[in-house]
């Protein structure tokens, strides 16, 4: 019992909540984390004199639940992506957020229509938009290079083996879109049984030249050991290959794969005032571009796009690197994480058993 | 009357005359119970000294264990959030038609959980059932925040003609108490149709069995490898004089002691189509360049490095049962005219079996669970069981099937355990 009650004593003194003014911030940690802490968090201190503390934690979508549950939140803001959005609204973790108090674009445009679609969300605000994004070496086309999802299909004018994710998220999606369906029918074509027939017989077409990846570090490892010529990547590991290795890759943004991570505010945060404020403060156009200064993920209001300027080696501009600006998003699908919260057990059987089929 | 002379008679006299009065201590308490209170302080000290690890090992893997096998054959999301829907089923039994008395509730219920916000459980309940049908539980909510006017069963249709689909209602009503053995249904590759019988799933959808058989099978079968490598790494080490053994001994260890990340990620690099051992190969004309082998990202590599990584928990107990092993059993056997291999055979290696048996138990039943190193390397055939577990704990979030595969995946272990220990017996297990 004496054990039982010094465990909980620690416990609380562990997650005390923040103090009366100042906010927590809990996201997934690493750069992100870091660049957030640059971009928004340390000048929002500055100017508010709000206190700000980032937080880092594995699974920020878990803690908070834990934490609503248990009555004892200890962050005011949350990180979390996007089918986390939808599951923690339904749950009713997280508090609804009014688009009136987000502030509006430069030429007055309300905040609720300067948004990628499903940016602003019920419960969330996308604060960033990163990519699946096919990915290719250069050296391996020196002759024609691939621009096409179609052509990430055809092994004949683009031989080599191609680096596939290995889940049926992304993959499925790329499969339609290199047989021609159009990205805003893709999530429609998947919902039949014959959309999805259709995506497995298209995959159908490379299977034997697929080298499946599981960890986002595995698809520029897999480019640059030449194991691959194409291969689906996150737009951000490839960009530091570009830039910070200098590795002689390119991407093919057509029909390249969006997905968001949104601020939250759970239901029960002690200082939901202050969050909206600091809400408010990141998604201000002119400061959401500044994200990009510090990481290769572009920002979800459609206005910030053009405000994006150099990456922080003060050399790289950094447009033509993100998956949101308007050249590279021009044939872009935003990933439904609805349509996966519906079909993700039955299409990862299927997925799994068609991999197990040789 | 006993002898005068008989040493033990005056004690028999002494007792019996002794009988009323019980032995006691010096400050007059009886004995026996004395005893018995100091044995007691005692064995609650001993009891304090353990209590916390006890807590420990209830707080970090009993309890979040039971609570997870829990899940796999208790899940509330729909009954406790759909009252009407779970009254109307258990007071109508199966086959009842659904008439508008089952509609209302449904329609009551749907927005009252709407309202609540608890529209998204219930329907990530039904959909774990019936594939889809989680946001014609969202959407259908959100159209019901107000009450559509009766009757309720075209209401209903006209939001979504799904409201009367007869596998939804099964689907229903059978989420309709909290406990289901449905996923364990899933578990093993079947479904209930729309009259609820029990049926193999479409057979592309079918993968857990196999999955399950393949884990197994690559399991022994790394067991066995990891054996026929080890046996005479291990003899060896326990032959040599000692300081050449602990250098050794050092090699076993060094891999054993680095990540099994650098590990798996060496074994990539090794592997690959470009990679090291294809680049010798080539260059040693035993191959073309177009001719690479594919070693890697297939069930070869899986083996290749899992065997690898497992090796030293078959090596060390080898080792430490061979150490103690008295040489001089294998030259007396050579002295009464055995062969060597005789003398192995007959004499070295059953010696050897505890060691083995520790060792068998311990690669296979990590080989089991294993999970990193078949997603790196496994690529499409080298996929384990623990892989689809880990894909439903953290992307699909289906946590009652992912509970429901390891409690399975559990039950298999425990019972080739019990085979074990009915065949060679858990006594003959040596560790050390």
């Amino acid at each position: 019992m004496r054990t039982a009650s010094i465990l909980g004593a620690a416990l609380t003194l562990l997650a005390s909540p923040s103090l009366a003014q100042d906010i927590n911030i809990t996201t997934y940690g690493g750069a992100f984390a870091e660049a957030l802490n640059e971009a928004y968090t340390k000048p929002f201190a500055a100017e508010t004199g709000i206190g700000a503390r980032m937080i880092d934690n594995s699974d920020p979508p878990a803690k908070l639940k834990a934490e609503v549950e248990a009555g004892n939140v200890t962050s005011e803001v949350y990180d979390v992506e996007q089918s986390d959005v939808i599951r923690l609204c339904d749950e009713g973790l997280i508090e609804p957020i009014d688009p009136a108090l987000l502030p509006a674009a430069a030429d007055g445009t309300p905040a609720a229509d300067d948004y990628l679609p499903g940016a602003l969300h019920e419960c969330g605000v996308a604060i960033m938009v990163w990519s699946t994004v096919i990915a290719y070496d250069t050296e391996a086309f020196p002759d024609a290079a691939p621009a096409t999802v179609a052509d990430f299909f055809d092994l004949e004018t683009f031989p080599g083996k191609r680096g596939i994710i290995k889940r049926p998220k992304y993959a499925l999606e790329f499969a339609l879109m290199g047989d021609g369906v159009p990205p805003e029918e893709v999530y429609d074509v998947l919902a039949t049984p014959e959309g999805v027939d259709r995506a497995f017989a298209k995959l159908d077409e490379i299977k034997d030249q697929v080298v499946w990846w599981e960890a986002g570090a595995q698809a520029p490892q897999l480019l640059a050991d030449g194991e691959v010529s194409m291969t689906l990547a996150y737009n951000g590991r490839i960009f530091d290959a570009i830039v910070a290795e200098g590795k002689p890759f390119a991407f093919i943004w057509d029909g390249q794969n969006l997905d968001m991570d949104y601020w939250v505010i759970p239901v029960g945060a002690a200082n939901t005032e202050a969050a909206m404020k600091y809400i408010a403060y990141s998604t201000d156009p002119v400061r959401q571009a500044d994200l990009s200064k510090y990481i290769a993920y572009g920002p979800s209001r459609l206005s910030a796009a053009t405000n994006v300027g150099l990456y922080k080696d003060g050399t790289t501009e950094m447009a033509p690197y993100l998956p949101t600006t308007p050249e590279n998003a021009a044939v872009a699908l935003v990933n439904d994480a609805g349509f996966w919260a519906d079909h993700g057990t039955e299409l990862t059987e299927r997925f799994s058993a068609w991999l197990a089929a040789n | 009357m006993a002898n005068a002379l008989d040493p033990h008679a005056a004690i028999v006299v002494q007792a019996s005359a002794a009988t009323p009065a019980p032995l006691t201590t010096a400050d007059g308490q009886p004995l026996t119970r004395a005893l018995a209170r100091s044995q007691r302080v005692a064995r609650r000290r001993a009891f304090m000294l353990v209590l916390p690890l006890l807590a420990f090992i209830l707080v970090t893997f009993a309890l979040p264990i039971g609570q997870m096998l829990g899940r796999s054959v208790h899940n509330d999301g729909y009954s406790a959030n759909m009252s009407r829907m779970a009254a109307w089923f258990a007071a109508n039994p199966p086959g009842t038609e659904r008439e508008e008395a089952a509609f209302e509730a449904l329609a009551r219920d749907i927005s009252d959980a709407a309202a609540a916000r608890t529209i998204g459980i219930v329907g990530t309940r039904i959909n774990y059932d019936v594939p889809g049908t989680r946001s014609l539980f969202t959407s259908s909510g959100r159209q019901l925040r107000e009450l559509p006017d009766p009757p309720f069963r075209k209401a209903m249709v006209e939001i979504n003609p799904q409201w009367d689909n007869d596998r939804l209602w099964v689907a229903m009503r059978s989420a309709s108490t909290a406990v289901t053995g449905n996923f364990y249904l899933a578990a093993v590759d079947r479904t209930r149709n729309e009259d609820g019988a029990v049926m193999r799933v479409a057979e592309n959808q079918r993968v857990y069995l196999m999955l399950f058989w393949r884990t197994f099978m690559l399991s022994l079968l790394i067991t066995g490898l990891t054996f026929v490598l080890g046996f005479p790494i291990a003899h060896l080490l326990a032959t040599l004089p000692t300081r050449r053994s602990n250098l050794l001994m050092i090699l076993v260890l060094l891999p054993f002691w680095t990540s099994l990340l650098v590990r798996t990620t060496a074994w990539i690099v090794l592997l690959q189509q470009q990679g090291v051992v294809n680049d010798i190969l080539v260059w040693l004309g035993v191959i073309g360049n177009g001719q690479r082998l594919q070693m890697i990202y297939n069930q070869t590599g899986t083996i290749v490095a899992m065997t690898h990584i497992l090796l030293p928990f078959m090596v060390l107990p080898l080792y430490s049962v061979m150490r103690t092993i008295n040489p001089s059993y294998v030259r007396a056997a050579r002295s009464l005219g055995a062969t060597s291999w005789t003398a192995f055979r007959r004499v070295y290696f059953p010696q050897t079996l505890p060691g083995f048996g520790a060792g068998a138990l311990l690669v296979f039943i990590l080989a089991v669970g294993y999970y990193i190193t078949p997603a790196l390397v496994g690529g499409s055939s080298g996929q384990l069981i623990s892989n689809m577990i880990a894909v439903h704990m953290t992307d699909t979030l289906n946590w009652s099937l992912a509970a429901a595969l390891a409690a399975l995946l559990l039950a298999g272990v425990l019972a080739l355990y019990w085979i074990y220990d009915r065949l060679v017996g858990i006594d003959n297990l040596k560790l050390g």
